[in-house]
Formats: structure tokens, sequence, C-alpha cells
């Protein structure tokens, strides 16, 4: 207690580190610009800032669940499940990796994937769960995306699907590499079969998915100041050792050197890629 | 120490050390002593027969970036013919991490494109360490699509330790250029075999590697990223490289038991850089073979097969 402190008469004294008894979560302190925002109103703007459209990371099932109308939806691929074929270990097993993020998301995996319809436009959407590992590109999500396209040849539907991934899968090793071709592939037949793929890259797409499915997209779509590139900024410091300029890397970067069509507000987004997939496959305005 | 050996292999290049010894005493006192350096080479060669009959995987890792493991151009001269170099992207620069050109194999036109690393300090700095930027693979992308349209076969040869980190690169699209050659690849109309003659980098490599037949070299290697690279993230130190090496499963016989290796090209005793042409004439009578076994498969039946093996890889529960 400071010497002033002790001057103040006691009962108008208030203890330095007690919270003020506010119930949790009802307030969200931006990360982008610090303003204190009521949660709900955070909700309303589906995790963007109303202040400074700082876009908040959110989850795949949420991510689907804004973007899908509500009927019909049905799951493709959800009892996949990840085996560990190398019996990785590093200073922990994988397996052990794999179900405490399993418990942490409630997902099986890293990747969510829907057959249903946007402003009633038929398409297959998925997303990755960034907080399952990183959302990192393993044998089941690889699996999982390409079963998406499938359906999408299947029923002649649009593809989208929202990235958010630090990349590969390391605890599967090659196996995971091997995804980035596979689902290439995949997304080669719906190109061949005229069929379209929306790609939306949100914060962050990196590595071994950004250089795989995530860049192509008949569309490349990225939200607002998204971090998306192959290598990452730590590894590029360490590599030609100097600072990296302002916004490298960012989808505000990306669109000035061509990567991507546009950059997109969450709030938007929905309404635009229906559009987008209507006009490809000439249909009206949804 | 010697650096033309790795350090695992120091014995037998003590014993190298004094039979070099041995032959200049025998020029200087014209005394006959071959019958000791005889000797010595069989106890040489036993040695690193024995050393070799129980390599590490993360020994293997650095026999497979050895300074003077066999590189591309290494193998272009021994294994074809006629080799003419075909430079850029047609768009922004010639990148010469990767080499491409048309040659003959066996008295027949093919494409060939791999990945050149540099041997002395200025070649290492021109060929950005056989790590390509975006232009790399869009020569790459632009020779193979030639290829397609002349139904020229193509040849590809992997030993990078990825694709190069850089801010240009980032600039101009890393990650495009390699999702598009994923993508054409698995759909190009002429037959693709892909070897891993080196270090098989991630993503980087993988970016010339999709196709019909995958060899790979008894001691190179293919992960989805370096031990090293592997180790600072997982074990938070670069210096468990060698635990990683392990449990990434990242050498030929693993990758073969794992069902992703086509064939093993066995290596001469101590390595490919210990006698490269024996090398050279073993892989270019694999790819002979190789290239007989999909000449007569037809077309769509080539595509959909790949496509099948592509579809096929991963491992999970359903």
């Amino acid at each position: 207690m400071s010497w002033f402190e002790k001057l103040i008469p006691s009962r108008i004294r208030t203890e330095a580190n007690s919270k003020r008894a506010v119930p949790e979560g009802l307030w969200h302190k931006c990360p982008g610009c610090g303003a204190v925002l009521y949660r709900a109103e955070l909700e309303r703007n589906l995790e963007v800032c109303p202040k400074c459209n700082y876009h908040n990371r959110i989850g795949a099932r949420r991510r689907l669940d804004l973007f899908l109308d509500d009927e019909p939806r049905e799951e493709i691929g959800s009892d996949l499940e990840s085996v560990d074929p190398l019996r990785f270990k590093d200073l922990k097993k994988y397996k052990d990796r794999l179900s405490q993020a399993q418990k942490l998301t409630s997902e099986k995996e890293a990747l969510v994937v829907m057959r249903g319809q946007v402003q009633q436009v038929g398409c297959v959407a998925a997303a990755f769960e960034f907080s399952f590992m990183g959302g990192s590109m393993g044998s089941v999500v690889g699996e999982r995306f390409v079963r998406g396209v499938d359906a999408a040849l299947q029923d002649d539907l649009a593809m989208v699907c929202f990235s958010a991934s630090g990349g590969a899968r390391m605890q599967e090793s090659l196996f995971s590499l091997l995804q980035m071709a596979k689902t290439s592939a995949a997304l080669g037949r719906l190109r061949e079969r005229g069929l379209p793929f929306i790609s939306v890259m949100t914060d962050p797409t990196m590595g071994g998915v950004s250089a795989s499915l995530a860049m192509l997209g008949d569309i490349n779509i990225a939200e607002p100041n998204a971090l998306i590139g192959f290598a990452g900024p730590r590894v590029i410091e360490q590599t030609v050792r100097e600072k990296l300029p302002e916004g490298f890397q960012r989808s505000e970067f990306l669109l000035e050197h061509g990567a991507l069509d546009q950059i997109c507000d969450r709030r938007d987004l929905r309404e635009r890629i229906a559009d987008l997939v209507a006009m490809l496959t000439g249909r009206p305005r949804p | 120490m010697d650096l033309n050996f790795l350090p695992f292999e120091q014995p037998v290049a003590e014993l190298e050390a004094k039979i070099d010894e041995l032959r200049h005493v025998g020029d200087d006192n014209e005394i006959n002593i071959a019958e000791e350096i005889a000797h010595l080479e069989t106890k040489s060669r036993a040695l690193t027969q024995q050393i070799f009959s129980a390599l590490t995987p993360w020994q293997i890792s650095q026999l497979s970036r050895h300074p003077q493991r066999p590189y591309f151009l290494d193998y272009v001269r021994r294994v074809f013919d006629d080799f003419q170099e075909l430079h850029g992207d047609r768009a922004f620069a010639d990148d010469p991490a990767i080499v491409g050109g048309l040659a003959r194999l066996d008295g027949r036109p093919v494409m060939i494109i791999g990945h050149q690393k540099g041997r002395d300090t200025k070649e290492k700095i021109v060929r950005n360490f056989g790590m390509p930027r975006p232009e790399g693979y869009r020569k790459a992308l632009r020779l193979m699509q030639m290829a397609e349209r002349f139904r020229l076969p193509i040849f590809t040869f992997i030993d990078t330790p990825g694709a190069y980190p850089g801010v240009g690169a980032e600039e101009r699209g890393q990650s495009e250029a390699i999702a598009r050659n994923l993508q054409v690849m698995a759909g190009l109309r002429v037959p693709i075999i892909v070897t891993v003659t080196g270090e098989g980098g991630s993503g980087g490599a993988l970016a010339i590697g999709v196709g019909d037949r995958l060899v790979m070299l008894q001691y190179s290697t293919y992960s989805v990223i370096s031990p090293e690279g592997c180790a600072s993230i997982l074990w938070k130190s670069a210096e468990k490289a060698q635990l990683a090496a392990e449990a990434m499963a990242i050498t030929s016989d693993r990758l073969y038991e794992l069902d992703l290796v086509d064939v093993v090209v066995p290596e001469p005793l101590g390595g490919a850089h210990r006698d490269v042409d024996t090398m050279a004439a073993m892989l270019k009578k694999v790819l002979i073979e190789c290239a007989a076994e999909l000449d007569p498969i037809p077309l769509p039946q080539l595509l959909e097969s790949r496509y099948e093996a592509l579809r096929g890889y991963g491992r999970f529960k359903d």
C-alpha cells in the first residue's frame, strides 16, 4: 500500500485488485480497438467489432450456422475419426493431443462439412475449426473435404470452404502432406464439371492449407485483416533477417498483390456468396 | 574431421586417410605395400557395410543432404541424352532452383524437371539452396503443360529443403503456385514419374511431385516438414531433430511399408555420392521400367488410377 493510500480513510478506500461484480462474459474487450463491447451486441454483429471492424475468430459450427439456411442441413463425414498411423509421440502422444482437442472443441476433427442451402441455393459448405490443433489438415480433414466435393459432384452443387488453419498436421507426416494433393485433385474434378468453388480465407490460413485447397477457388475471398500465406512470418523473418513490411501477409496485402478477388466483411458474406454462386450457375438473384 | 564424411562415418574416414597416406608412402619409397593397402580397403568396406546396415532415420536425413550428394544435373548428364534446358515462367523470371527441359531417355523424347541445389557457395546462392520461388513452380507448370500438348512423358526429380520462405515469394503467390501445380498435375494427360533423389521437403517438393509412380532413392527422405522444423515446433528445440526424424517416418523403407512409395532404388555402398555412375545407371533402369509399365495403359485408365491413388491417401477410421 502506498503512502497516499494509507492517508485515505478506510471506509472510502477500495481494494486495488478487487474485480467488480460483473458476470463473466457479459462484456468483451475488443483486441482491435480496445473498446468494451456488450457481448450480445458483438454476437449480433457475428463477432465483428461494431466500432473498428475487428473480426474475431469463430468456430466451425458457428460459422456454418451463420452461413447456411436453417433447413435443410446434413453433415458429411461426421463418423470419420483420426487414427494414429505412425504412433506419433513428441512431448505428448498424438492420441492424447487428439482427445484433448476433442474435449476442448466438442468436435471430432478440425473440419466440419455440411450439405445445405444458402438463401435457397444448394451448396456444400466446409469450415475449419482452428481451435482443434490449429485447424491442421490430417487424413480426416482431407477425407471430409473430398467427401464434400464428392457430394457436390453427385448433386451438381457449389462448394464453399471457410479456411482457418496453420497448415498440415505434422503428427501424420507424409499422410498429411498428401492431403494437399488429394484435396487439390478433387477440386480439379469440380472444376472440370463447371461447378463453382468459393474459397473464403479467414484468420489464419497458412502453409499446406493455403498452398492447396484455399488458393484454388474460382473466387478467392478473404475476411479483413486475416493472416494468409505459405510460410509463417517468423520463419520468413529468420530467413531474410529483416523486419517484415507493415501489413505483410494480411488480406489487404494479398488483394493488392492479386491473390484475392475480394475482401468481404463477415456480415455480408452470406448474401455475397449466395449471389456469386447464383450468377455462376445462371440463377436469378436469391 | 574429414568434411567429406558425415560424423557417423568418421571411423571410415580415418581408415581412408590411412590408405591415402600409405599410397603416398608407396609413391615415395617404391616399397610394395599394395598388400597392406588392399587389407585396409577390405576393412574400410566392411566397416562401411557395418555402419550402413543400421542407419538411423536421422543419419539417413543427413545423407539425403550430404554436401556431395548428386544433384539433378548430375543425373541428367548420366541418365538422359540431348538435354536442352528451357528457361523462364514467361511472366516474371527464370528460377534457377528448378531446372527443366527436353531430353531423350533411351532414345525417346521426354520432359524432365527437377530441383537444383548448388555445389559451391556461389552456385548455392544462385540456386537459392534448391528452394524455389513461385516463378520456379510456374516454369515447371509451363513445361509440364507443354509436355502434355506434345504427348511427352514427364519425369520430375525432387531435392529441396522446401519452397523459399521470402517476402517476394509471398508477394508473388507461393501458395497459389504450389496449389495450382497440385491441381494441374493430377489431371495432366501424360504419364508422370516422380523420383525423390535427395531431400523431399514438404509442399515445395510435392509441387512437382504428383504423378503415376513415386520412386525414392534408398537414402532420400520425404516429409511434411524438416526434422529440425518439426522439432522446434513440437519439442520446442531444434536440437531434438533426431527424435523428430524417427517419429515422422521420413525414410524410403518406412514410406514403402506405409504404401506411399512405389519403388525404392538401392544406393551404392556408402550412399549415392560414393559412386554416382552406378547410382545413375540403376536409376535409369528403374525409370525406363516405370515408363514401360505406364505406356500401354490407356489414357482414361491412367488418369483414373492416378486420381484413385490420390483419393486414397490418408488413414482414418470410418
